[in-house]
């Protein structure tokens, strides 16, 4: 059961700084993903899932980016302070990623093939010949067929444009496949076979995988654990079957109370009220008390500990644990 | 016959929209027949491309149907005049997508809910309309300091309230929410949409609510019309559409949702196959390209939506053998 662990996100913190205000967008996070774990990031917009993304990557745009404390250790080494040349080496070869508009992530005026290639070229320095065969091989994984190598972007529909983005990732055998929103550009029966796709791969190569995703669903059917973010925070997180079936956090069940459900007939949703903070203007205390239905005086005053050991959850008080049976 | 008159509020009769693209013509909209009783909430779904949003629009003719009619209380506005048409307008609305784009930034939100009003001259006096856009802005729970804020003060949930405020303002009664709650996370989604419920409840809204999220729409609607490539495929009672699907497509779209049912796994329906082009579609079944069940017959013939259970309409040559149980994906 434990595996190697691939990544160890330590106490991260990045704000975006401007003149007029500094949003902190990640808060202290701590995370870590074993050898062919997939973690699901759960959040609202704005709740620093793709920042925490773009910081593994070391992508994150500076200025007005900046990690400002926390460590990020992709296969025991600390990423931040990786040179642009290692940075490089470790893109593509150690972690990948898969945006969520495949539409921007090619370049409209190359073949798919030719960009394709131009990775297994610059990553593996071999010959074009055996690039171009990796690249069919790959793209006829993904279930693209071969005779579409010399085809533009601009020629794919939107699921086989993602598959192409899918195959590009995996072209140099990554240990850690980040996918921010893979599917949310895509209909359902096209993400159904996305999702397909990617466990498929991830079995294959043994893969670890970060989904970033707002939909509770897609989670469900992919990951083994999962991290709620809420504010920059991982307010929650443990196993999926812990997660969803004892949601230990009000944000959490907030969540799960607000999604209509296919198999029941409540005639009511019960909403979040308000809106998440502006990352500019935290509340003092808890950040998600302004929300909370069960804030008291300590949740304006003074942030929550975090609770638990598996499953573990951020709030001053263990609030659902009696009402469960078991 | 009398009273099931009365009880519908909007009709289509072969309604088609085709836009013209170099290769021919695109087949938007093709042969929709359906009804949207008063005071019903009528769900469609169908993923991008398949018509939805171009159908809500050709219904309010805010774009001019290819031909087909759209019968309106009765009255078949398709032919209505310019004038004719803006009366109609009081009565019907629209709420789109993305509360970003659907808002002038340089209008306050006091002015934004009032442009209306003026528009159809439906106030004498500048206070009798303000007093109007306060009690709208109560009426969606806006607080009344936002009358003189501006739309980029406001997140994505309370700009889609100004925006059903604004659409509420000239009382219509029918009103077509084009994928209303999409753009919104889902804490804010639950807030709209238990407000559009509200509505409903409390003004008599009839509603057309098109999405391709299956669980919103199960969670709003009284009829579902399912769409695949421009036409109507299924049509029935909610509950019906997701106990008892007939067509095939329904019945690997629902089996495509995620569920966030941990203990249950369902197995997912992974179509294969290209989804045919809708310019210049050929005669036969636009599902037949991707459908494990289609037959010879599904490529020559086009099968026609007809009523085979009480108010359930289905257009598939083989849905008896669906409803059977003979025909099952694996």
């Amino acid at each position: 059961m434990d595996n190697k662990v691939v990544l160890d996100v330590k106490n991260l913190h990045v704000h975006y700084i401007t003149d007029d205000a500094t949003a902190k967008a990640v808060n202290g996070i701590d995370f870590t993903v074993r050898e062919g774990e997939a973690l699901g990031l759960v959040g609202e917009t704005g709740a620093g899932k793709t920042t925490t993304a773009l910081s593994i990557m070391q992508l994150i745009p500076d200025p007005p980016g900046m990690i400002v404390d926390g460590e990020i250790y992709f296969e025991g080494n600390n990423v931040i302070y990786n040179t642009d040349k290692e940075n490089q080496a470790m893109r593509g070869n150690g972690v990948a990623m898969i945006f969520q508009d495949p539409m921007t992530a090619l370049n409209p005026i190359m073949t798919v093939g030719e960009q394709l290639s131009e990775i297994v070229i610059t990553h593996d320095k071999v010959s074009k010949a055996e690039a171009k065969k990796r690249v069919i091989d790959l793209l006829e994984v993904v279930g693209v067929k071969s005779d579409r190598y010399d085809d533009f972007p601009h020629q794919f529909s939107g699921g086989q444009k993602q598959r192409v983005v899918i195959a590009m990732s995996l072209l140099c055998n990554p240990k850690l496949l980040i996918a921010d929103e893979p599917t949310t550009a895509l209909d359902v029966t096209i993400q159904a076979q996305v999702l397909d796709i990617i466990n498929q791969l991830r079995e294959k190569y043994k893969m670890a995988m970060i989904l970033i995703t707002h939909d509770l669903g897609v989670v469900a059917e992919t990951c083994d654990n999962v991290a709620i973010m809420y504010a920059g925070q991982i307010v929650e997180s443990g196993t999926v079957k812990d997660v969803y079936l004892n949601p230990k956090h009000p944000y959490t069940r907030g969540l799960f109370d607000s999604i209509p459900k296919l198999d029941s007939d409540a005639t009511e949703l019960i909403p979040i009220e308000g809106a998440i903070s502006n990352a500019a203007d935290l509340p003092t205390g808890c950040y998600f008390h302004p929300r909370c239905r069960y804030c008291k005086d300590i949740c304006k005053n003074q942030q929550p500990p975090v609770r638990g050991t598996d499953h573990k959850f951020m709030c001053h008080f263990d609030l659902f644990s009696q009402q469960e049976g078991e | 016959m009398e009273n099931n008159h009365n009880k519908v509020l909007l009709e289509t009769r072969r309604l088609k929209k085709y836009f013209p693209v170099p290769a021919g013509y695109l087949h938007a909209v093709d042969d929709v027949n359906l009804t949207i009783n008063r005071g019903e909430t009528l769900g469609i779904v169908g993923e991008s491309g398949c018509g939805k949003s171009t159908l809500g629009r050709v219904i309010l003719r805010l774009h001019q149907a290819t031909s087909g009619d759209v019968i309106y209380d009765g009255m078949d506005i398709n032919n209505f005049s310019d004038d004719e048409m803006r009366k109609m307008r009081q009565k019907m609305q629209i709420i789109f997508q993305d509360p970003y784009a659907s808002l002038n930034p340089r209008m306050s939100i006091g002015q934004i809910i009032e442009e209306p009003l003026k528009l159809h001259k439906m106030y004498k006096t500048e206070a009798e309309r303000k007093a109007r856009v306060e009690e709208l802005m109560e009426l969606v729970g806006l607080p009344m300091r936002s009358y003189n804020q501006y739309p980029h003060e406001f997140d994505g949930g309370r700009r889609q309230r100004v925006v059903i405020a604004r659409a509420l303002a000239i009382n219509p009664e029918f009103i077509v929410c084009d994928e209303p709650v999409s753009a919104l996370d889902v804490s804010v989604q639950a807030q709209i949409i238990n407000l559009l419920m509200d509505l409903q409840r409390k003004m008599g809204l009839t509603y057309m609510f098109i999405s391709h999220d299956l669980s919103v729409v199960k969670h709003i609607s009284t009829n579902i019309g399912v769409m695949y490539l421009g036409q109507l495929i299924e049509k029935a009672p909610k509950n019906d559409i997701f106990e008892k699907p007939l067509h095939p497509y329904t019945i690997a779209l629902l089996s495509a949702i995620p569920s966030t049912n941990v203990l249950k796994k369902s197995k997912k329906i992974i179509l294969k196959g290209e989804i045919t082009s809708p310019i210049n579609p050929k005669i036969g079944c636009r599902f037949a390209t991707r459908c494990p069940f289609a037959t010879e017959q599904c490529t020559k013939e086009t099968p026609q939506l007809k009523e085979v259970a009480p108010n359930h309409l289905v257009a598939c040559h083989r849905w008896q053998e669906v409803a059977d149980g003979t025909l099952k994906y694996e």
